[in-house]
């Protein structure tokens, strides 16, 4: 590859995927907690604190959603072939991401509209479900993108489009969900006072539990079924730094917690969303889809991409608007710090 | 039906439909601009409470616009790989450009705009409403580009062949402005500004005559009134470069648009008509020679009519495109015309006597929002057959392992969720309506507030 330009000796096509990997890492962190406590939202029971709970995330989740819009149009844009290959062979996962997608944010609007009881309710389980929906929907593609798809020539699915509903791919929606569900909570906790903050720190518990349970079965079922995602580690040993680093920021969480330092083990959560991610993206590269046909069909980052001007160009933009970006989104956050307090603006 | 026309169908529905929302936001954002702006300097609280009043509407109609928006960028893949394939190198950057500049200023301010009123300083949080507004104005400028380098494609070249064949970037610049870019995007930033400013018209007009919050309502329906007249005044001058630029390069679509069949006679412009495809003939009232000199400005110069073009390489709808570009053209002079009756009687100091004017403001408000969706009606269906226009056939573009029953899936699940969306956001708008500009301190007196602290009180 020696006719691509490179930046600090990393060629284009390596650099957009990892920006586009970063944008994707950013949705997870801040999406995250939102689908999170929005998954959680049923098990608060008072009106008062649903209401909480909803405008923690109030302010800030349609900014996240953002981070979406943005990943996916970086993916667009660097990586079309992959692009179009993905979501033509995904297309019924897609469309119901897009429908509890929709979902999730008129719940959001309209659930404090209407006084009266079965119209909260029914907007609370639509919230609720539509948030784990997501949650899974997001790891069932994550998972049959580790997996491989039956890529064949022009790099066009030739499975039927039911294959994308396997173990594997369930294995991971319920690990990703479980993440989710405890980044949430430590969210939420940080967001609440009282008995509902009390209520919060036991679910956290549980939401331990039960991603450290699910995050061990899918490392299993990987490590024995999955070998060609391993491959990786055993050429660059110096590599298994980094799933060592996931492990030990998953084990700080538990820790951390029972000492009350939710602030602390918020960012803990938040780097293990990034470090999994970053070992996703380490145990692909360069390949994107490994296609289960013929190798000759696997999209890598180089056959998938864009040529290396828009690829520049592309660079340049974000170069330039992340940092605004990466500005004003801590001006948000930092604007709304502190526990909820609710007004006549609120949700 | 097969996967091409459901998948049209789905485009068109889901893009039409989500349309309803972003001119709205854009048109709001520019009035709650001016009246905040109205605020820091006056500091007369009126206007204040009618900046919070239509923020609370804006955010309405943020929220479904939004939900609604996420939609077209996945069904580029879902439904149209093969486009997407064709044209991700050169429509990315602008996607690109649209999320990080506009998208996440937008979305990034609007929590300070809807829930910032009681955590940051008045000019703080007018500086996050000029942040939203900004930001979907910027959203515009992407959108437009990437939609107008479909008409009239620039600063690229063609690479492989076949199924490989795509279009790769090599002038930035040039497509950004590519040749119909900056007519287009005046035209979309003028018609957002319409249909925002003719619902603030139309719901203090209501007011006005329900004789409810009437000094708030005078006050906010004069800054709409001359947001409305400059916009629609500059809307026929905009509409005016658009026709030029189509005529200069998209004959064919120019063609349809006024029924010209004839490959080389000089044109007539009908106000309106009825066009009979097979006999190729126009039934209708029209200046004769007006299309050649609106092109030419001479009435005898022929235009290339129709029948000029391979019979594969021109628009098929020819009735509906000229109906379309007609209405469209129709509302926005009827626009023009109240705007400027208004202003007159403003002038006149009689214009709040003036009650039949009001109520057809109260009903004008679904005029620009008609006007938006025709103007981009015919054009889309103006540069068929293809979707980039003389390089990609809309056929051609489809996703080649999506099957007519997954978008037959798709298509109706959007068709329920969109129809429950629309009745709720239609409820909801009166409802805020109804509850007036006032509700946001009504909230601290009321009953409901009693017993709202004793919900306050009691806990997990």
């Amino acid at each position: 590859m020696l006719f691509l330009n490179t930046f600090l000796g990393v060629d284009y096509p390596t650099l957009w995927f990892f920006v586009v990997g970063a944008l994707f890492s950013g949705y997870a962190i801040l999406d995250g907690f939102d689908l999170g406590a929005g998954a959680w939202h049923l098990f608060f029971r008072k009106e008062k604190s649903r209401r909480i709970a909803l405008n923690a995330i109030g302010p800030v989740w349609d900014g996240n959603e953002v981070w979406l819009v943005i990943g996916g149009g970086a993916l667009f844009a660097g990586f079309p072939i992959l692009y179009a290959s993905m979501f033509s062979a995904m297309y019924i996962p897609f469309m119901l991401f897009l429908l509890f997608i929709i979902f999730r944010a008129i719940s959001i609007e309209f659930r404090s509209k209407e006084p009266m009881k079965w119209w909260r309710q029914s907007w609370d389980i639509a919230y609720s479900v539509s948030s784990a929906t997501l949650a899974i929907l997001l790891g069932v593609v994550l998972g049959n993108v580790l997996q491989g798809f039956a890529l064949g020539p022009n790099f066009e699915f030739t499975g039927h489009w039911t294959e994308f509903l396997n173990p594997y791919a369930i294995m991971v929606g319920i690990t990703t969900l479980a993440l989710f569900m405890m980044h949430g909570a430590i969210y939420l906790t940080m967001k609440t006072e009282g008995r509902l903050f009390a209520k919060v720190t036991v679910l956290l518990r549980r939401a331990i539990i039960f991603f450290i349970v699910s995050f061990g079965l899918v490392t299993m079922y990987t490590l024995i079924y999955i070998p060609h995602l391993t491959d990786r580690f055993k050429s660059m040993p110096l590599l298994f730094v980094v799933p060592l680093l996931a492990f030990l920021a998953i084990a700080n969480i538990p820790r951390l917690t029972s000492k009350r330092r939710y602030k602390l083990a918020f960012i803990f959560s938040s780097v293990t969303v990034a470090l999994l991610l970053l070992l996703v993206a380490i145990e692909l590269y360069p390949v994107l889809i490994l296609s289960t046909v013929d190798p000759q069909y696997n999209l890598t980052v180089y056959n998938a991409a864009s040529s290396t001007k828009s690829l520049g160009i592309m660079l340049t933009i974000a170069a330039i608007g992340t940092p605004l970006v990466l500005g004003y989104t801590a001006f948000v956050f930092y604007t709304f710090r502190g526990k909820v307090e609710l007004d006549d603006t609120s949700y | 039906m097969d996967v091409e026309i459901l998948s049209r169908i789905q485009f068109a529905f889901t893009v039409a439909f989500h349309y309803i929302y972003p001119p709205l936001s854009i048109g709001l954002g520019l009035i709650m601009v001016i009246t905040e702006g109205m605020y820091l300097r006056t500091r007369n609280k009126v206007y204040e409470d009618m900046t919070r009043f239509w923020t609370r509407i804006f955010a309405l109609t943020f929220g479904i616009g939004v939900a609604t928006g996420i939609v077209m960028e996945f069904e580029f893949g879902t439904n149209w790989a093969t486009y997407s394939r064709y044209v991700g190198d050169v429509f990315g950057s602008a996607l690109a450009a649209e999320g990080i500049f506009a998208f996440a200023l937008e979305s990034g301010f609007l929590g300070i705009l809807l829930f910032g009123w009681n955590r940051v300083s008045s000019r703080v949080h007018f500086i996050a409403t000029i942040g939203v507004w900004l930001g979907s104005m910027f959203s515009a400028i992407w959108i437009v580009v990437a939609n107008s380098w479909q008409q009239t494609p620039a600063g690229f070249h063609v690479v492989g062949e076949g199924m490989r064949a795509r279009a790769e970037i090599t002038d930035f610049w040039a497509m950004v402005f590519n040749p119909s870019a900056v007519d287009r995007l005046t035209h979309v930033w003028f018609g957002a500004f319409l249909a925002g400013a003719f619902l603030v018209l139309s719901v203090h007009a209501y007011y006005l005559l329900k004789n409810q919050h009437v000094d708030l309502s005078k006050k906010a329906f004069k800054i709409a009134l001359i947001v409305a007249t400059v916009a629609s005044l500059s809307q026929l001058l905009s509409g005016h470069q658009s026709a030029d630029g189509v005529a200069e390069n998209q004959p064919a679509k120019l063609a349809a648009m006024e029924g010209h069949f004839d490959s080389l006679a000089p044109a007539p412009m009908y106000i309106m008509g009825w066009v009979d495809k097979e006999a190729e003939t126009v039934t209708g009232i029209g200046i004769p020679g007006g299309l050649s000199f609106l092109v030419h400005y001479d009435f005898n110069e022929p235009i290339k009519g129709l029948n000029y073009y391979p019979e594969d390489e021109r628009p098929t709808a020819i009735n509906a495109i000229f109906q379309f570009y007609h209405l469209m053209v129709a509302f926005g002079i009827s626009m023009i015309v109240l705007t400027l009756l208004a202003v007159f009687y403003w002038w006149r100091g009689t214009l709040f006597q003036q009650r039949w004017l009001l109520w057809i403001f109260v009903f004008m408000v679904i005029v620009p929002q008609l006007a938006n969706q025709f103007g981009w009606y015919s054009a889309e269906m103006g540069r068929q057959p293809w979707v980039v226009y003389g390089l990609l056939r809309t056929s051609d573009a489809l996703s080649q392992v999506v099957t007519a029953n997954q978008v037959l899936f798709s298509l109706i699940m959007f068709t329920l969720v969109y129809t429950l969306l629309f009745v709720l956001f239609l409820y909801l708008l009166n409802k805020k309506i109804k509850a007036g500009p006032y509700a946001h301190e009504k909230i601290q007196h009321s009953p409901q507030h009693e017993s709202m602290a004793d919900v306050l009180k009691s806990d997990e």
